[in-house]
């Protein structure tokens, strides 16, 4: 987990993605914004993402938004059985003294709570897309992961913001 | 004084409230529902709140930044904030300063929190300029290495605050209830509360720090003079703030808490190092 982390860190920092582990096996994009990006997934312009197998979606914050935020010190986490509404806030990350609102990508029902966050807020920075998967929901309209954006396309606006 | 007008019509609008001695749970909870609840710009100031009270931040834990005892002991209230950040003391001698924004207000401005906190510098750059050697430090505004002023912030989606308390002056035994912070800046060294801020008073006249900080403000914004009454008919009064006000029970629960915790943490070890004896 440590040499992960350090991995992590240092391929940030080096601006290169490296490969996932094998139970989040979508290839990895090259991100001209310098953080990573994930194939596979899909992105809220709020800079969540959003993986949907089956009858679960999981989701998390992007590497994008965890470089712009700074060390996490604290996450305030939901409930599970909380309804959640694609673009409303469930909970929300503290960094640098500020609290951030996370907005869910899409509406339905929590099914599952990443505990880990409670000791270890750091993973939202270490690991992104795996262990610092914040919540899972049970989606109740899948057509909105259609609004949502692709990998190519949320590269481009993280680009966009940031120029 | 003279609120200076727009030389620009395309400043956003921005709505004064200037108070004074208010009680800083009220502030807090006004300025909670207007970062929520509102759609408008505000700069809120309160010229000194009423009794010393201690004010977390929202991951504050009482045990491992207060001296719960004489807390308890002294009534000393303690409230929880919304916004994240440290723990101060607050009382008459403390000026607060909040910026409340929609996400456009300050144009090209992103939303995060260094980004904000950066933006801030600049404005108090103008209040400052020339006095002492006035700069931010990791997140705080100081003179050299001695803190005056402490800041925290919240960000939605769509909008942001941006407060900050202001010593100008403050009361030694007040720093007493405060325990020096696990999590502190680099720039801190390890310094005791007394070693590690300083008093704006030593710096600026009180009048001539408000004044000026309208005045950088009015540079940015096209200002509008509300009073505290008016404030209500801006957002929506149905939103319930979060900020809190802890109770004698809450603070004596989170002693007994971390008692337990330090007692399995020992225990834990004790089972270690017997274990790693046979």
């Amino acid at each position: 987990m440590a040499l992960g982390m350090w991995a992590s860190s240092t391929a940030n920092a080096l601006r290169i993605s490296y490969a996932s582990k094998a139970h989040l096996s979508p290839a990895f994009s090259f991100s001209r914004c310098f953080s990573t990006v994930l194939d596979g997934l899909k992105y809220a312009s709020s800079h969540e993402w959003v993986k949907h197998e089956g009858p679960v979606a999981t989701i998390g914050i992007t590497d994008h938004a965890q470089d712009h935020l700074g060390e996490v010190v604290f996450v305030d986490l939901p409930e599970t059985g909380v309804a959640v509404t694609q673009g409303g806030s469930f909970g929300a990350v503290e960094s640098v003294k500020a609290t951030s609102d996370v907005n869910s990508p899409i509406s339905g029902e929590i099914v599952e709570v990443n505990t880990k966050l409670s000791e270890t807020p750091g993973l939202i920075n270490s690991s992104p897309y795996e262990d610092g998967w914040i919540i899972k929901v049970k989606p109740s309209s899948p057509s909105e992961l259609g609004s949502l954006m692709g990998p190519k396309e949320y590269t481009k606006f993280c680009e966009e913001e940031d120029h | 004084m003279v609120i200076p007008q727009a030389r620009n019509l395309h400043l956003s609008r921005m709505n004064l409230v200037r108070l004074k001695g208010l009680p800083i749970l009220q502030q807090l909870h006004i300025e909670e529902k207007l970062l929520r609840a509102s759609s408008e710009n505000w700069c809120i100031m309160n010229d000194g709140t009423n009794d010393p009270t201690i004010v977390m931040g929202v991951s504050g834990k009482p045990a491992e930044l207060l001296e719960i005892e004489s807390v308890l002991r002294d009534q000393v209230p303690v409230i929880r904030r919304f916004t994240g950040g440290g723990t101060v003391i607050v009382d008459q001698s403390t000026v607060f300063v909040t910026f409340i924004c929609g996400k456009d207000a300050v144009p090209g401005l992103q939303l995060y929190p260094r980004s904000i906190m950066s933006w801030s510098s600049l404005l108090y750059n103008k209040v400052f300029q020339g006095t002492g050697d006035f700069h931010l430090r990791e997140n705080d505004y100081v003179f050299g290495s001695q803190k005056f002023g402490g800041n925290a912030q919240s960000i939605t989606k769509n909008r942001w605050i941006h407060h900050t308390s202001f010593l100008w002056d403050y009361k030694v035994r007040n720093m007493a209830y405060l325990k020096n912070p696990k999590r502190a800046p680099e720039y801190r060294l390890a310094r005791g509360h007394l070693d590690f801020i300083c008093r704006l008073k030593d710096y600026m006249p009180r009048t001539i720090f408000v004044d000026k900080t309208v005045e950088a403000a009015g540079t940015e914004f096209s200002l509008r003079p509300i009073r505290l009454e008016e404030i209500e008919t801006h957002y929506e009064s149905e939103y319930r703030p979060s900020t809190s006000l802890l109770t004698e029970q809450e603070l004596k629960s989170d002693i007994a808490s971390e008692q337990e915790l330090k007692s399995d943490i020992a225990s834990e070890q004790e089972l270690k190092a017997a274990t790693a004896s046979l």
